[in-house]
């Protein structure tokens, strides 16, 4: 049934890790915030699969929950 | 200035005896009124008894949703309601000051009322009391407040205190349309379910000459009141309702202050402008509702049942549907043409319904309140991606407006025993369409005021038991409704030969491609509980 991919898929992990750091660079904790709400929000329309959405949003949860 | 002067109605005379009636009505609101005149046009006498000495205060609902129009139009009312009302279906949000969606709750031609209607409730309440004087069978009672209730297995005897002293009198059936602080609910000790919100809105509403378009406006963030949002409408009499929202430490004595709503109105409209400010009210509003609806002989509708935020127009909507849709069943259970049970789909039906509405309402409220900062970046976020993307659009929430219950699931619904491509499902409410020279389908509809059959087919003899058959023809015919635009058979996905069934309340009971007696009275019998509700359809709550 699961169909959110997470097998590794980055070409260059430490080049997207380094996008991510560059973007939120100098930004207010709100500021940052806001801007990865709309990060997600652009990925989520771009995947557009409610099921898909639901596994990666319980997947985050998850994470955090065991850590 | 005042644009409205409240009619002074007389205290009915407190009776002498304790009399038993068919139906009395406890509260004469706007869903109060309607579901008494909804009764006595079905022939029922009412007795309406309200606390009040006149309608309501202050302008509350001012949203008419077009089911609501069509429901007032069966009743009569629809009529004088358009013609005071503010036709609108455009809405536009904004982020600061700049446009980031627009929507239209309406966009095709054809049908005889709008999207919405802007009009005042205190005049909504005005003319369903006229119509209501002018029937015999509503007997209207001013400053007759009910004060406790003893209800038994076959009656409920009411207290009632009026200027003149206190009196009782029985009730076969009673109607609780008392409003969010219901006597009723609380003398049976009844709790709601559901949520309190703690942020605080100011409705001002306005007198003003302004020349904006009648568009629901909305603002998120606004450089006139930037830690808040802001709504405007546009009502009859120059009117117009800012509701601003204030959040949850705001203190409502301090924001009531005239000259404190005047610094906020004249920094919305910027220098120059001259209003005169008619009402204030500082509110906060509760998402939740009765788990039942049906306690024996006693029914709770409106306000009384359920309550939402006001964003998107869903209480006193979702409390005429509640009329609605009681009405006619009740007609029939005191006509002795179907058993009590028929009662219970009021709830069945009512419930989901109104979860829908508290859902909506819910969402609309979170978009618009954030409650965590989460939620403040995500909200916040989808504005600052409307202005660019499309998609982001579907996200911003200012409220889903009022739209009509489909029953879905319901038990009085007789599955499609065939494929049908799209069209009106059973559950789903008739849509209008125009038919004959001016006329419309639902006013056609109208003056069949128990069930009826659209038939697509020239007329002929078929004579259906209690369903009274409307002919739709694609070419006008002697006795039937001329189809001219076509637009009865594309809104309801109808080839020659289809037949739909439609109940008293203008939902889609069931339909068919072939014209089949039988399987009609079978459908028809279902929607009046007729048949036994067998297991898998039940939907009775634990
Ligand atoms: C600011 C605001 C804006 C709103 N905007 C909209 C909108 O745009 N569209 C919309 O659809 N809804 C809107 N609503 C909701 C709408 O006003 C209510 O849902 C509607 O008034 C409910 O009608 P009702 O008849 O159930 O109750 P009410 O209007 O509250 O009427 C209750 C009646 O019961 C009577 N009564 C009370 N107690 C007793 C008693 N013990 N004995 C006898 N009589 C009694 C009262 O006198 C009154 O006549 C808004 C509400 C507010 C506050």
């Amino acid at each position: 049934m699961a169909r959110l991919d997470t097998s590794p898929r980055l070409d260059d992990p430490d080049a997207l890790f380094a996008a991510l750091m560059e973007v939120h660079r100098g930004l207010s904790p709100d500021a940052s915030r806001r801007l990865d709400a709309r990060l997600i929000l652009l990925l989520a329309n771009h995947i557009g699969d409610a099921a898909i959405l639901a596994e990666a949003i319980a997947a985050a949860r998850a994470a955090g929950d065991d850590g | 200035m005042r644009t409205y002067v409240s009619p002074n109605y007389q205290a009915a005379a407190r009776p002498g005896r304790t009399a038993r009636h068919p139906v009395v009505v406890a509260g004469g609101g706007m869903v109060g009124l309607t579901i008494a005149l909804d009764l006595a046009r079905r022939g029922i006498s009412v007795v309406v008894l309200n606390a009040a000495a006149t309608v309501g205060a202050g302008s509350r609902a001012i949203c008419m949703a077009k089911r609501s129009l069509e429901i007032f139009d069966r009743l009569d009312v629809g009529a004088r309601m358009l013609d005071k009302g503010v036709t609108w279906s455009r809405g536009e949000v904004l982020f600061h000051d700049r446009p980031v969606y627009r929507f239209d709750l309406l966009a095709e031609a054809g049908h005889h009322f709008p999207a919405f209607v802007n009009l005042q409730q205190y005049y909504v309440e005005e003319y369903l009391v006229d119509a209501c004087r002018a029937s015999a069978r509503v007997d209207l009672r001013w400053q007759h407040r009910v004060v406790a209730v003893a209800p038994d297995a076959d009656a409920v005897t009411l207290t009632v205190e009026t200027p003149e002293g206190p009196y009782r009198l029985t009730a076969d059936w009673l109607l609780a349309c008392d409003g969010a602080h219901s006597t009723i609910r609380a003398a049976l000790g009844l709790d709601f379910v559901g949520q309190v919100f703690r942020d605080r809105f100011l409705i001002a509403d306005v007198v003003m000459d302004a020349a904006f378009p009648p568009v629901r406006r909305f603002w998120f963030h606004p450089p006139f009141h930037p830690d808040g949002s802001v709504l405007l409408h546009r009502q009859p009499d120059h009117l117009w309702r800012i509701d601003f929202q204030l959040g949850a430490e705001a203190d409502p004595e301090i924001e009531r202050d005239p000259a404190r709503v005047r610094a906020r109105v004249a920094a919305m409209l910027g220098p120059g402008v001259r209003f005169e400010i008619e009402w204030i009210s500082v509110y906060t509003f509760r998402c939740r509702r009765l788990e039942r609806f049906r306690h024996g002989r006693i029914l709770f509708l409106g306000d009384a049942a359920h309550q939402v935020s006001p964003f998107g127009a869903r209480g006193g909507n979702a409390g005429v549907q509640d009329a609605d849709n009681l009405g006619w069943k009740l007609a029939a259970v005191l006509h002795g043409t179907a058993p009590e049970r028929l009662l219970d789909s009021y709830d069945a039906e009512r419930g989901p319904a109104n979860d829908e509405d508290i859902l909506h309402s819910t969402r609309s409220t979170d978009f618009i309140t954030p409650k965590s900062e989460a939620a403040r970046a995500y909200r916040d976020a989808v504005l600052e991606l409307a202005g660019r993307y499309a998609f982001a659009r579907g996200l911003v929430n200012s409220g889903r407006l009022s739209r009509p219950a489909v029953l879905v699931g319901s038990p009085l619904n007789t599955d499609d025993d065939a494929a049908w491509d799209g069209g009106v499902p059973p559950g789903a409410v008739a849509i209008d369409a125009p038919v004959g020279g001016t006329g419309w389908l639902l006013e056609r509809l109208n003056r069949a005021p128990g069930f009826a059959l659209l038939r697509f087919a020239a007329p002929d003899e078929a004579d259906l038991p209690d369903v009274e058959t409307i002919f739709i023809t694609p070419e006008p015919q002697a006795g039937a409704a001329h189809d001219h635009a076509g637009l009865v058979a594309h809104r309801y996905a109808a080839v020659a030969g289809d037949a739909i069934l439609v109940r008293p309340d203008q939902h889609v009971a069931a339909r068919w491609h072939r014209f089949d007696a039988l399987a009609i009275v079978a459908a028809r019998d279902r929607a009046l509980a007729r048949a036994a509700p067998s297991r898998e359809r039940s939907h009775g709550k634990a």
